[in-house]
């Protein structure tokens, strides 16, 4: 890519291994801390020689593996989804969320739950479908609109004019049927505790191909945020690299809700911090954000669970929690940068 | 004017002429909503009665009926319409950006955080809840603007953000640790309601607007100016930065005083702005402000009677009666932001 300036190699290379350790020390914590407190080499004995008749072996193979697993997958799919949809739609406010990806999944699971008397893994299916039909639905009326394709704006405001609707039709649902609003507002506020290694093996191939379609766009990407033109100029496809980016999100995004519930913040926040570790171009913030977002969810999730003991804060909350004062942190030092 | 050439100031004439006709007819709307909000409900009176009753020549019973139960509501829906129309308006034109809205600085959510609290945790309702409300929703704007150094548009935006999705999960958390019956009570006010409003809360909220209103309007107009960039509009002899800060102040007071009353409506403040854009073919305040009191006034309107038996919040509706009008106009041809 002539246009962008030559990236620094090295450092970048370096923060990225930084990151990756982080991720790792995440995850060992997550495999440490609970309500039941379990020394570092009985976590590492569970790991490398499992006896399913040690309860502590338990704990860790059965209960705080699966749940650390599906909350790398989770955080990757929510962050490199954020990624994309800045990308996509040039507007710094993008989230996940925008193409209206966890109100069709709310919608889904609250019909799921008070029509079909849905219950537990069935629920992910739900998410999933709900998400993605929602999703090509916007794109579609977007790219209606925007006659030459979906332009950041008509994606914007089709996305938000969705999601409204759909909003409204969940909470007018759930006003009528008080047994489906007990189970949905837990669902609803996102969280990781009771997920097994069903709920992974549901989710991890769409999370996986997400990844891949968007690290392999991550060139159109650079593209798109040079303005359209520039990029035809360029010799791209940029409806192809506008509809495969959707895709990206689809697969992520309803993954990842599928999971963990709609945990709207996060990917917001990782597409931040992402763009100011690696700068502008798409070839490393997607890596960036595919390593801070699984080791945000995580941190959050130990936290969740260390901080109001013997209960636990769901993960939605903390991210929040601890995502928000980061933000302001963040746009105030880069402001600082400038001057 | 003077130095404009002929076709420019025609250009000029015919947007203000296009401008006043669409006010006209949303204010037409507007009575009609009226009448009908004053007219129908548990007992349904005829418009001739509430000519009756408005004048105070009609019987008690129907006098209390309308005059006590349905005329504050309707002036709730009213002027809380106008005021967010006004707000998002005022914001996306500031900001630069059509997902501005009062959510996005962080108006609405903390207005919902407070509002939970208040109601959940200290039990507040009324004039109590609206004072509660309103002292919330002022700090949290307050600390984002504070907050965000130097005031300029993306960096607000951003911290703004940030307060939101931390009053959004308050609220979602709140909504957990309590008894399912409180919290759906919650969920109502979190959408956003007019059934409790009455006239200690609409008199509130019409002093606020009576202040408010006229001088959104008056300073909206340098908005235009400020449109065309920070160097042209200072080159043109405006204090940016004073103008842009007191534009914020003034739809952050205005979306603050709305849902302190009627509780985090959404949508009504995003999608107001674009209509008028569409409808009048420029950035126009007050049809704004009109398009979000009609609105309010029909989602309000049809909240009561959609599903019988259910009295479904107005934020309920805002939505499913705001998104497909707001993806009408994008699917039109030549559709300009």
């Amino acid at each position: 890519m002539p246009i962008l300036p030559q990236t620094r190699f090295g450092p970048l290379a370096l923060g990225l291994l930084a990151l990756a350790a982080a991720l790792v020390a995440a995850a060992a914590l997550s495999l440490a801390v609970g309500a039941n407190a379990l020394p570092p080499h009985t976590v590492w004995e569970a790991l490398t020689q499992y006896d399913p008749a040690n309860p502590h072996h338990l704990v860790v193979v059965e209960k705080r593996l699966p749940r650390t697993l599906v909350g790398v997958t989770a955080g990757l799919g929510l962050a490199v989804a954020g990624v994309v949809m800045q990308g996509l739609t040039r507007n710094p406010l993008a989230d996940p969320g925008l193409l209206s990806v966890n109100s069709g999944a709310s919608l889904s699971v609250v019909v799921a739950i008070s029509v079909f008397g849905v219950q537990g893994g069935g629920r992910v299916w739900f998410a999933f479908a709900g998400a993605a039909l929602v999703t090509v639905l916007v794109y579609g009326i977007a790219s209606v609109a925007g006659r030459g394709g979906a332009s950041p704006v008509t994606l914007v405001l089709a996305g938000a004019a969705v999601s409204a609707a759909l909003t409204s039709i969940v909470t007018a649902i759930l006003l009528t049927d008080r047994a489906a609003f007990d189970q949905m507002r837990f669902w609803q506020v996102g969280g990781l505790a009771a997920r097994d290694f069903a709920v992974l093996w549901q989710t991890l191939p769409g999370i996986a191909a997400g990844f891949v379609i968007a690290f392999g766009i991550s060139r159109g990407l650079n593209g798109l945020a040079m303005g359209e033109e520039v990029a035809r100029g360029l010799g791209q496809r940029v409806g192809l690299v506008r509809a495969l980016a959707a895709l990206t999100v689809v697969l992520l995004c309803g993954s990842a809700t599928a999971a963990a519930g709609p945990i709207s913040f996060a990917g917001l926040i990782v597409a931040h911090v992402a763009a100011r570790l690696a700068g502008p171009d798409h070839r490393w913030t997607i890596p960036y954000a595919a390593l801070a977002g699984p080791t945000l969810l995580l941190a959050c999730d130990v936290l969740g669970r260390v901080v109001v003991r013997p209960g636990e804060l769901q993960v939605g909350v903390v991210v929040a929690a601890v995502g928000a004062p980061l933000l302001v942190v963040l746009v105030r030092l880069r402001e600082r940068g400038r001057r | 004017m003077s130095a404009l050439s002929t076709p420019v100031k025609g250009q000029f004439r015919r947007a203000r002429a296009r401008q006043a006709g669409v006010t006209g007819v949303l204010a037409l709307l507007i009575v009609v909503l009226a009448v009908c909000g004053l007219a129908f409900g548990k007992a349904s009176v005829s418009p001739a009665e509430v000519l009756a009753a408005v004048l105070g020549r009609g019987d008690a019973m129907t006098e209390f009926v309308i005059l006590e139960l349905r005329m504050p509501r309707m002036v709730t829906a009213l002027l809380a319409g106008a005021c967010l129309g006004l707000s998002g308006a005022v914001l996306q034109s500031l900001l630069r950006n059509p997902l501005a809205s009062p959510d996005i600085i962080g108006v609405t959510n903390s207005a919902g955080a407070a509002g939970v609290v208040g109601l959940i945790a200290f039990g507040l309702s009324g004039l109590r809840l609206t004072g509660a409300v309103l002292v919330g929703t002022l700090a949290a704007t307050t600390a984002v603007y504070l907050l965000s150094r130097r005031r300029a548009g993306h960096q607000l935006v951003i911290v703004g953000i940030g307060v939101s999705a931390l009053c959004v999960s308050v609220v979602s958390y709140m909504l957990t640790r309590t008894d399912v019956r409180d919290a759906q009570e919650a969920l109502v006010w979190i959408n956003g309601s007019l059934g409790r409003a009455g006239w200690d809360t609409s008199l509130t909220l019409a002093v606020c607007a009576a202040v408010l209103v006229p001088v959104a309007l008056a300073y909206g107009r340098r908005l235009s100016v400020l449109e065309l960039g920070d160097d042209p509009a200072a080159a043109l002899g405006e204090r940016v930065g004073r103008t842009r800060t007191l534009l914020l102040g003034l739809a952050a007071a205005l979306a603050a005083s709305a849902v302190a009353v009627v509780g985090p409506v959404p949508f009504v403040a995003l999608v107001s702005a674009p209509i008028a854009r569409r409808v009048t073919g420029s950035l126009a305040l007050l049809p704004s402000a009109l398009i979000g009191a009609v609105i309010l006034l029909a989602s309000d309107l049809v909240a009561q009677f959609a599903i019988p038996g259910v009295p479904l919040p107005a934020g309920v509706v805002t939505g499913v009666v705001g998104a497909p009008y707001l993806l009408w106009l994008l699917l039109r041809p030549a559709f300009r932001l």
